[in-house]
């Protein structure tokens, strides 16, 4: 969509502009002996009346797509709209875990990439985002699980990721407090072992590519609802939001859970429904889990923070909404298969749940890419999987926008593959209990 | 959770039901073109808001019914048979179903 970098001028008010200080040990001991101010991460600014590309939804993938515009292809004139605060959806309330040990070769392919800019990501964006590669346990608790895992284990390894299947024995070793034992209700017969699988710290990753962004020019407006799309003549004219109307080319829609209701205004249908995902969040005890432990047939996930918290995390809520109300049932269902895997926790409390809102797609892969509106992208259907994928989709997207061809990383994303029927089945490796 | 009115059984907690999901006419397969039927596959409409969809009872009576539903509020405005006209209040009756009042229905 541009093919060159004149679109790169920059137009904006820069008055009270402050570029960052590049964050330092020095600057830590300046600014806390002085006790000044640090300057502004990210600054607020008036709407323009046009911009070169408008994103809809600043959450890890809004604002990483505005990033790499503006840092690998000189796109700096971009609107990040958020309806609320940045980060405030999905990449607020997932369960920060990154991994790349898919089932399709698309998958594993994508996600290794986004595992790659996540190692080098606080560096990059001289914001410490706390990655920590852990190692990643996908408990196989029946045969055809531990099938699935040998088969992802195989995938994995053509597409050069570090993944094995190990014994019950290798899983006791790496998870002491883990009941292995063969008189659980459901006894461990192997896992998917996978080191580079990690947490990281998932505000700071919204926060550093926001001041990144922020930094190279792009404009980031949150409480800016949008409340309609133009299009004329097949194309996208501007955008009507709650703070005033943009006339733009380029409109990316990257809202997740709420990615119906703004294709709906470019209208282009999308297969996704919206299901609530719940999680909570335990009292924070000492360190005692290193991996992430993941079960499919116990439909939940744990990892320990560097608080010390456990982060419990489940399947999709049994029918789509909208509400993100917390319910008993998850509590209870999550308790109950949380204590079948580690027994010795029985004793401890959960400090707060919250919901997040899922768009799912039929075949559990994303949709990325263009819509049958031009300037119209969508960067859309990220399910229970999104916040991981957040680096490569603003990378690829990125591309997409600058160079008008689709990445070759994203082409088994398209939306037409729901006209054509080459669908991308990553149910077996995208989710749990689904 | 929410309660759901089933037509046979009464108020029962959503946890005794499979969500079949939007309520959708299936077009003829032996008529329909392949885009036709792939958007009935798989396109949805997802709206926030007032939606009319299929439940299953399966903890219960093993019966398919539709409700209407609210997706932000999870409200239940009605339930039917999936034979019956959806606003024929008297059919509803006849059934059992849950009735929506006009003062703007129950929260379930």
């Amino acid at each position: 969509m541009f093919n060159n970098r004149n679109g790169a001028k920059n137009r904006h008010h820069v008055n009270d502009y402050r570029k960052p200080a590049r964050y330092s040990a020095l600057d830590l001991i300046r600014y806390g002996l002085s006790g000044s101010d640090w300057p502004r991460a990210w600054h607020a600014h008036d709407l323009q009346s046009s911009y070169d590309v408008v994103i809809v939804g600043g959450g890890v993938h809004g604002l990483a797509t505005a990033y790499y515009l503006a840092k690998n292809h000189g796109i700096m004139d971009v609107a990040v709209l958020d309806k609320g605060y940045i980060g405030g959806g999905g990449s607020g309330r997932n369960t920060a875990i990154i991994r790349s040990n898919y089932l399709t070769p698309e998958g594993v392919r994508f996600y290794d990439r986004s595992v790659k800019l996540y190692e080098t990501l606080s560096a990059d964006l001289n914001f410490n985002a706390m990655f920590a590669q852990r190692g990643h346990l996908t408990l196989a608790h029946n045969d055809g699980s531990l099938r699935t895992m040998h088969w992802r284990a195989e995938v994995n390894k053509l597409e050069g990721v570090d993944s094995e299947v190990i014994g019950p024995d290798e899983i006791k070793w790496l998870v002491p407090y883990m009941d292995t034992s063969e008189r659980a209700r459901y006894p461990i017969l192997g896992a998917l072992f996978h080191p580079p699988g990690g947490i990281i710290r998932h505000d700071a990753v919204v926060w550093g590519y926001a001041r990144g962004a922020d930094a190279l020019g792009v404009h980031i407006h949150q409480n800016t609802e949008v409340l309609g799309i133009d299009v004329a003549d097949g194309r996208v004219r501007g955008v009507r939001t709650k703070r005033g109307n943009i006339a733009t080319r380029v409109v990316v829609n990257c809202t997740a859970g709420w990615s119906t209701l703004i294709s709906d205004m470019a209208g282009v249908k999308m297969p996704i429904s919206t299901f609530p995902l719940q999680a909570a969040v335990t009292e924070p005890v000492r360190p005692f889990l290193d991996p992430i432990i993941v079960s499919g047939t116990l439909h939940v996930y744990v990892s320990q923070t560097d608080r010390g918290e456990l982060v419990f995390g489940a399947s999709v809520d049994p029918f789509a909404s909208y509400s993100m109300r917390g319910s008993l049932e998850f509590t209870e269902d999550l308790a109950a298969h949380v204590l079948e895997l580690m027994p010795s926790l029985a004793k401890m409390r959960v400090l707060r749940q919250w919901a997040g809102l899922c768009d799912m797609t039929p075949d559990f892969a994303p949709i990325m890419g263009a819509a049958p509106v031009v300037g119209f992208l969508v960067d859309v259907g990220w399910g229970t999987y999104g916040f991981k994928a957040g680096p490569v989709s603003g990378e690829t997207m990125a591309e997409l926008i600058a160079t008008g061809k689709t990445p070759k990383l994203i082409e088994a994303f398209s939306l037409d593959r729901f006209v054509d029927g080459s669908l991308v089945g990553e149910k077996g490796a995208a989710a749990v209990g689904h | 959770m929410i309660l759901l009115p089933c037509p046979y059984c009464g108020p029962r907690n959503a946890s005794e039901f499979r969500y079949v999901g939007e309520l959708a006419t299936r077009p003829d397969p032996n008529a329909t073109g392949v885009e036709e039927w792939r958007a009935f596959l798989y396109m949805r409409a997802n709206p926030a808001g007032w939606t009319t969809e299929t439940w299953f009872h399966r903890a219960g009576c093993r019966q398919h019914f539709v409700v209407e539903r609210h997706t932000v509020t999870n409200e239940v405005r009605a339930s039917r048979l999936p034979a019956a006209k959806f606003r024929d209040r008297e059919d509803e009756r006849a059934t059992g179903g849950n009735v929506a009042d006009d003062s703007g229905g129950a929260i379930y």
